[in-house]
């Protein structure tokens, strides 16, 4: 059962919800596998989606998911709208809603704006990415996949590595993942290190290759050179030396161990190519599954998701 | 919510053998053989019917007929007025439908809204030579053109009445009963 307006992050939803919504993304994912991959589900629903920052497979991922649902989507990116004329994000959305969207998508480099952003529309919100706060349909996807990979996400080691510090990514997985009973593991230089994140019940490594003993899943992280600028990072190949993930590394990690990766690769920095595209990597179904986790979720929050087995 | 009564049962599990029987026999007969055919359940009493019906055609004719499973919730015409969204389950056709004599399986037949859907979800797989509808139970009511082709009990009912089949799979015991608001 998923009863909430808004899905603004992974901290905080209980274990059954997290549950539901992924067993709803299941006959999602039946639906894309199929020649014509439309049902008429979300016929006459407005998804809006308003993205302040650049971004390929998650509008992407949103926009077909909102389309295979027979939705109507339209796509506001802050370069090409009125929030270059200097629009507030209040009043944007205020004009989006009375313009009939029913869900709005979004995305912005502020943490926390989606929330104020859910109590001043009636309109659902989903958070696609809020500064290096939360990332919950990433994490959603992810946990889809392992799930789906390993038939259980409990007991499960999972290892993330990289740059945790500006990692949204990272932390709705670790609220996904600890919730649903995995041990998480979290490995970085210690400049990229957030301090608190202890409290999260994640084990914080600095040493790759302790962190990667015995783990089930392996995240990798995208090195985020937009969000290099304050002289935290070594450089790339010392990065890529000391956290890089290559076949010796890996062969630490449990034989039927899955690579993960939220995309887009830096191919060379944290994967290479024999470990990118090895038998272990799971990086493409990850991307299809993130549609099948947005169908999901487009499709509970029209209706807010109540149980009922009424008679039809 | 109103409670529910039972008023009275109206087929027992022999009942329920012997109508999947002859749904069975007029099946075959209808189809003149088994070639091209395969049953597909309509999630969920639908379901358990239609292997029911299989194993019956098998043991008249020796042969399998394919079964599949279809959950019509993303077809409901009711979606955007509904307040809620009804929990969204797996649809399991796992073989071809084009070209095929499908025959839709499910427990009872009302209004021919679930029906409507299931064409339509059926439609989206591919395009069958021809799309038959076998019902346990027909209670009358309809509110769209759709008639069963094959149906084991006509029950006239009122509508504040429930027909509710029961079945073991499910249920733990083969009944149908029909249940009164009070």
């Amino acid at each position: 059962m998923y009863k909430h307006k808004d899905l603004l992050g992974l901290k905080g939803l209980a274990a059954e919800e997290l549950i539901f919504l992924l067993d709803t993304a299941r006959p999602m994912k039946e639906v894309i596998s199929r020649p014509i991959k439309k049902v008429p589900t979300l016929r006459g629903r407005t998804v809006m989606n308003l993205f302040y920052e650049n971004s390929t497979r998650t509008r992407g991922s949103f926009e077909l998911a909102a389309k295979y649902l027979s939705a109507d989507c339209v796509n506001i990116s802050s370069s090409s709208s009125s929030v270059a004329k200097g629009e507030s994000l209040y009043d944007t959305a205020r004009t989006i809603q009375a313009q009939g969207a029913d869900v709005i998508v979004l995305r912005h480099p502020m943490a926390g704006a989606p929330h104020m952003l859910a109590k001043a529309v009636k309109a659902a919100v989903i958070n696609a990415g809020d500064g290096a706060h939360e990332h919950p349909t990433q994490a959603l996807l992810d946990l889809f996949t392992v799930r789906e990979q390993r038939g259980k996400i409990a007991g499960l080691t999972v290892t993330i590595i990289g740059d945790i510090l500006h990692s949204r990514v990272a932390r709705s997985n670790i609220w996904g993942f600890t919730t649903l009973g995995a041990e998480v593991r979290v490995c970085g230089p210690p400049t990229l290190m957030p301090v608190e994140l202890t409290q999260t019940g994640a084990r914080v490594f600095y040493r790759i290759e302790e962190a990667l003993e015995g783990a089930d899943v392996v995240m990798m992280l995208r090195i985020q050179a937009e969000r290099q600028q304050q002289g935290l990072f070594p450089g790339l190949r010392e990065y890529s030396r000391l956290y890089g993930l290559n076949r010796e590394r890996l062969s630490l990690a449990k034989p039927d161990v899955l690579v993960m990766h939220p995309g887009p690769v830096n191919r060379g920095v944290e994967l290479g190519h024999d470990t990118a595209d090895g038998p272990e990597s799971v990086i493409e179904e990850q991307v299809t599954n993130g549609v099948a986790v947005r169908m999901a979720l487009l499709y509970l929050l029209t209706g807010g998701g109540a149980h009922n087995e009424a008679d039809y | 919510m109103p409670v529910l009564r039972e008023k009275n049962r109206i087929i027992d599990q022999d009942g329920i053998r012997r109508a999947l029987t002859r749904i069975a026999h007029e099946i075959i007969e209808r189809n003149k053989g088994t070639d091209n055919l395969v049953l597909i359940g309509i999630r969920r009493r639908g379901v358990p019917l239609a292997r029911r019906l299989a194993d019956n055609i098998k043991e008249i004719e020796g042969s399998q007929v394919p079964v599949g499973v279809l959950d019509i919730t993303l077809y409901r015409d009711d979606l955007s007025t509904l307040g809620y969204q009804p929990i969204v389950r797996q649809t399991e056709v796992n073989f071809s439908i084009e070209g095929k004599k499908v025959v839709l399986v499910d427990d009872v037949l009302y209004t021919g809204r679930t029906t409507r859907a299931a064409m339509d979800a059926i439609m989206d797989l591919g395009r069958p030579q021809n799309i038959q509808l076998a019902a346990l139970i027909d209670r009358g009511h309809r509110e769209l053109p759709i008639r069963a082709d094959y149906v084991g009990k006509n029950v006239p009912t009122a509508r504040l009445e429930l027909v509710e089949v029961r079945l073991v799979e499910f249920d733990g015991v083969d009944e149908v009963v029909i249940m009164e608001k009070t």
